[in-house]
């Protein structure tokens, strides 16, 4: 019988091994081998330029150095020089030898050929210096040990700053808790993280970490999210909230039960989903892709053709210039620069992402991000908090604006309608003391009617009022103006006579109109999609700056409406809440799903946002724009250098200028131009994005 | 022209040949992976290339592949297939298992990050 197996489209088992340890081992070897070959290679370039007394040490002790003695110092630089390779090159010669069986050829490839065929020539022209024409029989040892010296320095400081590209994993790592506090049989116990299960209740004091998810079970407290969500206040937390692990408790302590653990965590969801995107290929690498499979066996075949030339055409000693210019051609060539450029800007952009709460899924991603056009934002939720919130108190003639608020919430307490809530929050969260109402009475569609105090109050709509005989005209105006800002008006009346008007609506997040400007000011055209009928939305859209709007849409057709604008032939970008707009997202060039803290596993989007804010939409396509022009540039630079440093190395400029490149200088060259590259990534991590500067 | 310069300029060009040959025009035959319970399973070496780095798997099936990196040279610390956006991180000396069932007919490149090493799954 068949074993029965269930599978997953892809599964990619990633061991979380110490990253960072086995970079510093490998940077402390090539550091080693780099030192090693310096040393040799110093003594070595002394005795290949003889011609320079200052340099020449055995000059100073025999002041008239004889043919022996120059031509045994010859045989040891060789001697020396065969240490260098057999131990600071030997990767070069194992890796070009791997790299040979497969039928291929990578940058050991060319730094295996260079140097050996440097110390070949050398040997031979030592040796048997006969059957090479007159003058041409001259050993340069030093250019194996010297380049081979900076190659593996040039490698050792690429695996530095790789180190530093990729620090974002480890900082998201480091945000771990190490340690968790049980309850165990009663007890409390303190165990590390890993061992903690789901259903465990935890014990969070002030100022601790917490170790995993979970749901507070009793205690209250505030949290500072801002790791994770990117928001920079703490958010209070009662039981039943969502609690994130390593976040960070701040004063109050509390209970919750453990609900993820292990690799189910957001975190570790966050790591994996960075790691991934880190990993993953970006669309522009694709030209790589086909210049690199050439590249190495087209600069060998350079190289001979080189050789032929100089050899051929070449003035005297044509074979000692034959052989240096082949074998700097074969040195200066970097494939490494060019195969690095676009996947290092991708793990330094994507990691800068996620210290931000910006989850971007894979540098296709990325890519299609940084050449949004137009950018849908749907309205309810995403650039409004989506729950009613007080906007307006417009107290009439004899009534002060407090003391209006004061009657309106004291009256709604007992309400549970969500627009009477709304006011009485917003007294409280101004410090008001409310009166306890008598008398509560609730009409249904009317509003309210209760004694605060000694007075009779009435909240409600404008059949209350008329119900009551209230003159409600001196209010009418702000009412209408009220009303055409899309917003729900309350009148309020005490003992019989109008106090004013209170308006509640659905008040806009405090960031949305930065975000909405950082994002105009990128060039895009900013829409507003919404359900809400068209006075509403664009009330909203007015107060945020959008000009463009599509209103009365309902939820089934606002993938129609993406695709309408996608016809158009601009690239769109949707952000939405990720439920219900998933058809919309998925429809869209690019789905932002705006998440609330801890599902960051939807699945319909392409870069999701931890936060609520729509200013990780505002950064997630600043920080892409950033990244791709970090890759061009750095890929750019790549192709300039080979394209320019491969001619010259094979001596181009020789016959109008007579420059010539050292091959030392080739190898110097050849080891800062990857070293640049990353350096170059690298500058994104100091990128300052729009979207999260401070407003004036 | 002597002797001598005919003969060299012979090798060099003989060379330029070979490499044209060797690198880019000789096709290389794939190892066709075994099924075990329904699974083709290999386990392909990482040093200085894939080895094997030509695998013929048939479609509709399971294919798991066991990378086992033997070397510290960063290039090949990441292994990245053309397919589903998957890849892998390669420790040094641990075997990672990269999963996925090829649904047609035809290559899955795979590659390190910068495209040095390559090798592909010929999906029949």
């Amino acid at each position: 019988m068949q074993k029965e197996i269930e599978y997953d489209e892809k599964v990619t088992i990633t061991p979380t091994d110490d990253e960072t340890a086995a970079h510093q081992r490998e940077y402390a070897s090539l550091m080693r081998k780099f030192w090693f070959a310096l040393l040799i290679g110093i003594p070595v370039m002394l005795v290949a330029y003889p011609e320079i007394p200052w340099l020449y040490l055995p000059n100073l002790f025999v002041p008239e150095s004889s043919e022996a003695l120059i031509r045994s110092l010859f045989v040891l630089s060789g001697v020396a020089t065969l240490s260098v390779m057999a131990y600071s090159g030997r990767q070069f010669f194992t890796g070009a030898w791997a790299a040979f069986r497969h039928h291929s050829a990578d940058m050991n490839t060319l730094i295996a050929l260079g140097t050996s065929a440097a110390w070949i020539y050398s040997t031979v022209a030592l040796v048997v210096p006969g059957i090479f024409p007159s003058g041409t029989a001259n050993p340069f040892y030093d250019v194996t040990a010297i380049v081979t010296a900076l190659v593996v320095l040039g490698q050792a400081l690429e695996v530095r700053a790789k180190g530093q590209t990729s620090q974002a994993i480890r900082k998201l790592l480091d945000l771990q808790a190490k340690t968790a506090r049980v309850l165990r049989a009663g007890h409390e116990i303190e165990i590390p993280v890993e061992a903690v299960l789901v259903g465990d209740v935890v014990v969070v004091r002030p100022g601790e970490k917490i170790p995993v998810d979970g749901e507070i079970l009793e205690g209250r407290s505030s949290i500072d999210e801002s790791m994770v969500t990117g928001e920079s206040l703490p958010v209070d937390k009662v039981p039943g909230d969502e609690v994130i692990g390593a976040t960070v408790n701040t004063t109050g302590s509390f209970k919750f039960k453990a609900t993820k653990v292990g690799k189910d965590t957001a975190l570790a969801q966050i790591v994996k989903m960075v790691q991934d995107a880190m990993g993953s290929k970006a669309p522009i690498a694709r030209l790589v892709d086909v210049v690199s499979s050439y590249f190495v066996p087209a600069v060998m075949i350079i190289s001979i053709l080189t050789f032929l030339a100089w050899f051929n055409f070449g003035p005297n000693q044509a074979l000692a210039y034959a052989v240096v210019t082949a074998v700097t051609v074969l040195i200066i060539a970097c494939p490494c620069a060019v195969g690095m450029a676009v996947p290092m800007s991708l793990v330094a952009g994507v990691g800068k992402g996620a210290e931000h709460g910006v989850l971007i899924r894979n540098g296709e991603a990325l890519q299609s991000a940084s050449r949004l056009e137009i950018l849908v934002l749907d309205k309810t939720g995403t650039i409004t908090r989506g729950k009613p919130g007080l906007t307006d108190v417009l107290p009439a003639a004899g009534f002060q604006a407090n003391e209006l608020l004061f009657y309106a919430a004291s009256a709604d307490q007992l309400s549970e309608h969500p627009l009477a809530q709304a006011i009485v929050q917003a007294a409280r969260n101004q410090g008001q003391e409310l009166a306890e109402p008598s008398e509560f009475e609730a009409v249904p569609g009317h509003g309210v009617s209760t004694v605060v105090g000694e007075k009779k109050v009435l909240v409600g709509n404008r059949k209350l009022m008329e119900r009551y005989q209230i003159d409600a005209l001196p209010v009418q105006t702000d009412v209408e103006n009220l009303q055409g800002e899309g917003k729900t008006a309350m009148y309020v009346a005490v003992d019989g006579i109008i106090a004013g008007v209170v308006a509640v609506a659905d008040t806009i997040k405090d960031d949305s109109v930065q975000a909405i400007r950082v994002m105009r000011e990128m060039g895009l055209e900013v829409v507003m999609l919404t359900g809400d009928n068209l006075r509403t939305a664009q009330a909203i859209a007015r107060q945020v700056g959008i000009q463009r709007v599509l209103a009365d849409v309902l939820p089934e057709d606002k993938a129609r409406e993406v695709h309408m604008l996608r016809q158009g032939g601009k690239k769109v970008g949707m952000v939405g809440d990720g439920i219900n707009d998933a058809p919309a997202l998925v429809e869209a060039d690019i789905g932002f799903a705006i998440g609330t803290g801890t599902d960051v596993a939807i699945e319909a989007a392409d870069i999701t946002l931890m936060s609520g804010s729509l200013k990780g939409v505002a950064y997630a396509i600043e920080i892409s724009k950033a990244t791709m022009q970090n890759a061009r540039q750095s890929l750019f630079g790549a192709f300039v250098y080979n394209t320019a440093g491969i001619p010259i190395a094979a001596g181009v400029l020789f016959p109008f200028f007579g420059i010539l490149l050292s091959p030392l200088l080739a190898g110097a060259a050849m080891a800062a131009s990857s070293v640049t590259v990353i350096t170059n990534a690298n500058r994104l991590r100091f990128f300052k994005a729009k979207s999260f500067a401070e407003t004036a | 022209m002597t002797i001598t310069e005919i003969v060299i300029n012979g090798i060099g060009l003989g060379l330029i040949g070979l490499i044209v040959w060797y690198f880019w025009l000789y096709r290389r035959e794939g190892i066709q992976i075994g099924e075990t319970d329904g699974l083709q399973e290999a386990t392909i070496n990482v040093k200085g290339g894939y080895n094997p780095d030509v695998i013929v798997v048939k479609r509709d099936k399971p294919v798991r592949l066991h990378f086992n990196r033997q070397e510290s040279s960063l290039c090949s610390e990441m292994v990245i297939f053309d397919y589903e956006n998957i890849s892998a991180r390669l420790p040094e000396g641990q075997t990672v298992t990269v999963e996925f069932t090829p649904q047609k007919a035809g290559e899955i490149g795979f590659q390190c990050q910068m495209g040095m090493l390559r090798g592909k799954v010929i999906v029949q």
